[in-house]
This record gives C-alpha cells, structure tokens and sequence, in this order.
C-alpha cells in the first residue's frame, strides 16, 4: 500500500426492504467511508446519499412490502469509493422524476422526487441500470487528492 | 433502533416541537401524528426546534411540506430554529430558506409569531 488514503477493499450488506433497516444501512456505509479515507462532512453526505436511495427502493420498488431484499455493495479502489444498491423489485425510472422546484411542490400539494434531486447533490456520480431480474442505483464519490 | 423523538410543549400560545436524534423514512409517522394532532386540536402556530436533531432526509422534509399550507391557511405557520450547519445545509439544498422561517434561537421565532398577532 502506497498510501493510507487509497485503501482498496470490497463490503457487501443484504438487509429486508424495511425502513428499520435504515440505521443499520448508514452504519455500514459510515464504516467503510470511514475505513477509505473521506472527512466527515462527505460521509455524512454519502450516508444521506445512500438513505435515499434505500428508501427509494423500500417505498417504490418494493412498495413498502419488508420482504423484498436489497443488497448494498461498496467497492473501494484508487480514488473510486462505489456504492451499488440492488434490489428485485419493481423497475423505476429516475429519469422521468424532474427536479424539484419547492414553490411548486408548495402550489400543487406534491411530495417526491426529494430523494433523488438530494443524491444527485451530494454524490459525484448517479447511475441507474435495470434489466427484468433486478434494479441498480450505482453512487460514486471520488477522493480528493 | 435509530434513536429519534418528538415532544411538544407550549409557550405563548406558540407549540414548539423539539426533535432529537435520527429523522428519516422510519421515524417520519411519529413527527406526521404530531401534526395532524395540533391541527385536530386547532394549534397552527409551530415553531420546529431542531437544536437536538443529528440527522434529515428527506422522508422528514417531506413532513414539513406535507403540513405547511393548513397551518398558514389558518394564520399560522412553521418556523425552524436551532439548527446545526449540517442539518440547515440540507434544508438549504432543497431550498427551504424560500417558503420557510430560519432563527437562530426559538425565542426569536415565538417573538415573531406573537408581534404577528400584536399588528
């Protein structure tokens, strides 16, 4: 290792699609960002991060059902700190949610779409992939040198 | 468990709410019976005390847009105070200082409220 800051590791967490399961999630996510190097003020971001697109998958893919599973997978290498949060649940397009604009919401009585406006914020890069078996959110934070 | 809690109190006919600990998709419904409480007992004035808040997503912004419009249809409103840099810098992001009241102190915020219904 070259450098204490460029920690390469892999971590995988599986838990039932329940929000009780949202504490736990940020824990592990607090744990390797930890582990990799970041500051506090971009964990707590990444942790957010993270929480929204876990309660994304509980209240859309799975419709608040606690049986589906969700499998988080944090792949560290170089720079790259990578977080992939599959589930098998129903497919959702992110895409098609605009951004919010709060006056609006506040007119026409409208929540949603905080969630992934919030991540989009707070991580470096968002990506979504979906096939017929399962959905992915893939959220990427580079280290800074 | 993630630890949050939600009281309410009075003080010069303002309801203040204090939150504490972790505000997210799981413990959101216990702040949304809070609301639907003081609007069934007709209180509309809220001052939302966030000194002892560690954590927001948005499952708990989404609370306060949700309840906003029946407290100022009926002369009421929703103010934040206390709020640490890392809890305001998320409201900042989804641009609640735009719709919404910021002190830094509760005192200025039921102040506020009672001036209002001095005028």
């Amino acid at each position: 290792m070259n450098n204490s800051n460029n920690k390469s590791f892999e971590k995988e967490l599986k838990v039932k699609s329940s929000t009780d399961h949202l504490e736990l999630i940020r824990r592990f996510t607090r744990s390797c960002a930890l582990d990799y190097g970041f500051n506090e003020e971009i964990i707590d971001k990444i942790i957010l991060a993270v929480d929204e697109a876990c309660t994304n998958v509980i209240k859309h893919a799975y419709k608040f059902s606690p049986e589906g599973d969700i499998v988080i997978n944090i792949k560290a290498l170089n720079n790259k700190f990578t977080i992939s949060i599959t589930d098998y649940g129903k497919d959702f397009d992110p895409s098609l949610v605009p951004d919010p604009d709060i006056k609006k919401y506040y007119q026409q009585h409208k929540i949603g779409g905080l969630g992934i406006y919030l991540m989009k914020k707070l991580m470096d890069e968002v990506n979504y992939n979906s096939t017929s078996k399962k959905n992915q959110v893939v959220l990427v934070k580079y280290l800074a040198n | 468990m993630a630890e949050f809690n939600v009281a309410t109190r009075e003080d010069s006919l303002v309801n203040v709410i204090d939150l504490k600990g972790y505000l997210d998709a799981h413990t959101a419904p216990e702040l949304e019976n809070v609301f639907t409480r003081l609007i069934d007992e007709k209180k509309y004035k809220v001052v939302v005390n966030l000194e002892q808040l560690n954590y927001i997503s948005s499952a708990g912004l989404g609370v306060f847009m949700a309840y906003i419009e029946p407290m100022r249809n009926n002369e009421g409103d929703i103010k934040f105070t206390n709020l640490s840099p890392k809890v305001y810098n998320i409201f900042d992001l989804l641009g609640f200082p735009l719709l919404y009241e910021f002190y830094k102190d509760e005192k200025e915020a039921i102040l506020k409220f009672n001036q209002k219904s001095a005028d």
